[in-house]
């Protein structure tokens, strides 16, 4: 072969060797790059033969989608059930919501995604809206989801006030003291006023649907973002109580935290739905679903707490300093100086602890709410439909997945956000 | 500004009134805003103690532990001690908190190994295991623990074979749907010699290991402490076993009916909560070894090599203390997560304290206020007593700083 002659240097450059680029490089770095590799890599593989094809016709090709029962599922292939899962869709989404009225539901949950949407996506159009569409957003959800006169008159009452309220301290009075005094007391009045007309006329816009109906997915959507959104606020004031140097709060706070932290949820729960009553004046009693939220939004608020103290002792005294010499006060040194360094640090804990608070929603099946797996064992009562229990866990399991899977992506987008430091 | 004249700033303090002056003091404010507080914790708590006073005097309740030496009136099949429906409610409670203890100290021991394992996996250079252990540890933390308690229970219960066509494990053990059975040992008189060299190996390894270090100290001569502790735990007294002739008989559980008779039994409910819980803690403990193993910093590996240690010897005297101070403090809290989901062994009915004493007592005496606080203080108790010892093993290992 004649062999073509360059002047040194001047020889064009060769693809790399075959073995050192692409695929095979990798392949070779990755998988067999030792013999202790190798051997992992086998047994890998072993383990991946032996799991994924079975698992897969179980869940796909060997499963039944239509059937009318157990039986026939059965007869008719050996994999999984999901004619169970298809039959009772609308009872894991809604429970027992009236079923004339699951419009609503659904309407909400739209209202709910584009809130989050408005509230979580930079680019998003509209976004200088936010916070009057957050604050908006929890009215409008439960005027559609319980409805009923007296909750219409209260949020009428509320929406009337706060515009009354808003036109007073436009107009009237010559000081700012005197301003807010006036729009406080127009706000009461106006609030009292149409509370009072609305009951008393018993207008009412959407039915009443009493919250022993809520369940399934709904319901722990409903327990997840109340909980979440609560608990955050509540978390930072515990968080900041504890770091206070003022003993009793301090103090108050530790007991708090500490108590709520060393029993388990379900206890809570108990205490919840049996004792609450006890401790409350004689005769009140009020809707079990608020007590669970109450509970449950205390429980998180606990850890939160926690996660924030971690953050809050992050941020170095000199910023509490600074903020000091600059002559702010506690309240805008907090809000504007140290909180924000603090939350941003917290960050991955404050979304582990939602996510803990989401996957604990379940725990209500133990006093009785029907959330999915509530739905779920209750419909494995079922003698049509009995031993079925892998079928309806693992359902409920995905729809868990994605959503916790997606807060903490959202999470980790937010942590690359908010870095502003040199990455190495 | 109201008065038109508070712009001078301490000059136009004398003009306020006493009031806002009292509210202006730093320390007079923080005196007042604390006594506030105060007043209204109490108000709190002292409304809640007389509205359950005069709620249960109401429904004619009261408030007593007596009922705790009733006879409790109900079975727990899984038992450490002695226990029969006529034992008191007392006794129900003490089954509780053992079989409480007995899931957290297996789940912890199994968490910790499994977790270990998944935290390694994670670091691996592989990238096949590296990306198994990364879906198993996404799964597991992205689905509610008493999902994962439900879905193993209902596979062991569902999907295990009936007693009659059992699996058999070894020699003489069987796993079905009603458990896992296996031979029960009825140790002789000679056993108790194996036992006790079994001890006294304990015994002689930890003194050895002083000892050893002590040498190591004054001399720099390492003796193999890991196998020689290893012969005298494992060795001596498995070669005593045999030649004392197996000193051992066995009780092996046998097919009668519809069920096995004789040998022991663990229940498929402590095993689907044992194994769930595990699982589930293991996944957040990986994740927590991976982060520590990571944070010491590869200097650290590369300056011990340097001075020729051993790879083995590095990871041993260098990269693990310094990993354990970081895995320690989240490690504990998830030990602690543990004993508190132990209390979902409700939802499959494996009777620990939630489930006796804050359940089925509950229920029969209508006593909730006391059963809860029951519940509630023995909870509090374990929490306390885990991080009191977990903070005594952190300052343990902590790095002594000027």
């Amino acid at each position: 072969m004649p062999e073509q002659q360059y002047e040194p240097g001047t020889h064009p450059d060769l693809p790399p060797p075959f073995a050192a680029s692409g695929p095979v490089k990798w392949v070779r770095e990755n998988l067999f790059s030792s013999p202790t590799n190798i051997a992992l890599t086998v047994l890998a593989m072993f383990f991946l033969y032996k799991i994924i094809p079975g698992m897969f016709a179980w869940t796909f090709t060997d499963a039944t989608f239509v059937a009318a029962d157990r039986n026939e599922c059965r007869a008719l292939n050996s994999g999984a059930c999901w004619a169970f899962i298809a039959q009772r869709w609308e009872l894991f989404t809604y429970g027992f919501y009236p079923e004339t009225e699951r419009w609503r539901v659904i309407i909400t949950f739209v209202l709910f995604v584009a809130t989050v949407i408005l509230l979580l996506w930079e680019k998003c159009p509209g976004r200088q809206y936010r916070f009057i569409v957050g604050a908006l957003f929890p009215m409008v959800a439960l005027w559609l989801i319980v409805g009923g006169s007296s909750t219409e008159a209260a949020l009428m009452a509320y929406a009337a006030a706060l515009v009354v309220a808003y036109f007073v301290y436009q107009r009237f009075g010559h000081n700012l003291s005197a301003r807010f005094w006036f729009s406080l007391l127009a706000f009461v009045l106006v609030a009292i006023g149409v509370y009072t007309l609305w009951t008393a006329m018993g207008w009412s816009m959407l039915e009443h649907v009493s919250t022993d109906k809520f369940g399934g997915f709904m319901l722990t959507l409903i327990i997840g973002v109340t909980g979440i959104t609560l608990s955050l606020p509540l978390g930072i004031l515990l968080a900041l109580g504890r770091q206070s140097n003022l003993p009793i709060i301090k103090y108050a706070c530790i007991g708090f935290i500490e108590f709520i932290r060393g029993v388990p949820l379900i206890t809570l729960l108990f205490v919840a739905s049996t004792m609450l009553s006890y401790f409350l004046p004689p005769g009140t009693n009020f809707d079990l679903l608020l007590r669970v939220l109450i509970m449950v939004t205390l429980f998180a608020s606990a850890y939160m707490a926690e996660v924030i103290r971690g953050g809050l002792q992050a941020v170095p005294k000199g910023q509490t300093e600074a903020a000091d010499a600059m002559g702010l006060k506690y309240g805008p040194a907090m809000r504007l100086i140290v909180l924000p360094q603090a939350l941003k640090i917290s960050i991955p804990g404050i979304v582990n602890t939602f996510i803990g608070l989401y996957k604990d929603s379940v725990l209500v099946i133990v006093i009785g709410l029907l959330d999915p797996l509530g739905i779920g064992q209750a419909s494995l009562a079922d003698t049509k439909w009995q031993g079925l229990s892998t079928e309806v866990y693992l359902f409920v399991a995905i729809f868990f997945f994605v959503s916790c899977y997606a807060m903490a992506s959202y999470s980790r987008h937010l942590e690359d956000k908010l870095h502003t430091g040199h990455k190495r | 500004m109201s008065n038109g004249t508070a712009i001078g700033g301490a000059g136009s303090l004398p003009q306020r009134n006493a009031l806002s002056r009292l509210w202006n003091n730093k320390e007079a404010r923080s005196v007042i805003v604390q006594i506030i507080a105060l007043i209204l914790i109490i108000g709190l708590f002292a409304s809640m103690v007389t509205n359950a006073i005069a709620n249960l005097e109401a429904i004619g309740k009261g408030f007593s532990f007596k009922f705790l030496g009733q006879p409790a009136n109900y079975d727990i099949n899984q038992r450490l001690i002695e226990y029969n429906s006529q034992s008191s409610h007392f006794r129900a409670m003490q089954v509780g908190i053992l079989n409480t203890l007995l899931v957290a100290i297996s789940g912890v021991i199994l968490a910790t190994i499994l977790g270990f394992i998944l935290g390694v996996l994670r670091l691996s250079k592989n990238w096949l295991t590296n990306k198994i252990a990364l879906v198993y540890i996404e799964y597991i933390r992205n689905v509610p623990v008493l999902l994962h308690i439900l879905l193993v229970h209902g596979l062991m219960v569902h999907s295990l074979p009936k007693p009659k066509s059992a699996i058999p494990v070894g020699d003489g053990s069987f796993l079905t749907n009603r458990g896992f059975f296996m031979p029960k040992p009825l140790p002789e008189d000679l056993m108790w010699v194996v036992i006790g060299l079994f001890f006294a190996g304990l015994v002689f390894a930890f003194f050895f290991r002083r000892w050893a270090k002590k040498v190591q100290d004054a001399t720099g001569k390492i003796y193999p402490v890991f196998w020689i502790s290893l012969a005298a735990i494992v060795v001596v007294p498995v070669l005593a076993y045999f030649a004392l002739g197996q000193p051992v008989n066995w009780d092996t559980p046998e097919l009668k009916g519809f069920n096995f008779k004789g040998g022991m039994v663990i229940r498929p409910e402590f095993i689907a909560l044992w194994l769930a819980l595990s699982f589930y803690t293991a996944a957040f403990i990986g994740e927590i070894v991976r982060a520590g193993i990571l944070a010491v910093s590869h200097g650290q590996t590369e300056a011990s090599m340097a001075l020729g240690v051993s790879r083995g010897r590095t990871l041993k005297l260098v990269v693990i203390p310094q990993a354990l101070r970081v895995i320690v403090p989240p490690l504990s809290s998830q030990y602690l997560n543990i004993t508190k989901n132990s209390s979902l062994a409700l939802a499959i009915g494996y009777m620990d304290i939630t489930a006796t004493i804050g359940g089925i007592s509950l229920n029969q005496t209508g006593r909730e206020m006391e059963c809860m606080i029951i519940v509630m203080g023995l909870y509090l108790i374990a929490s306390l007593m885990i991080s009191m010892f977990m903070n005594w093993y952190n300052k343990r290992i902590k790095l002594v700083e000027r």
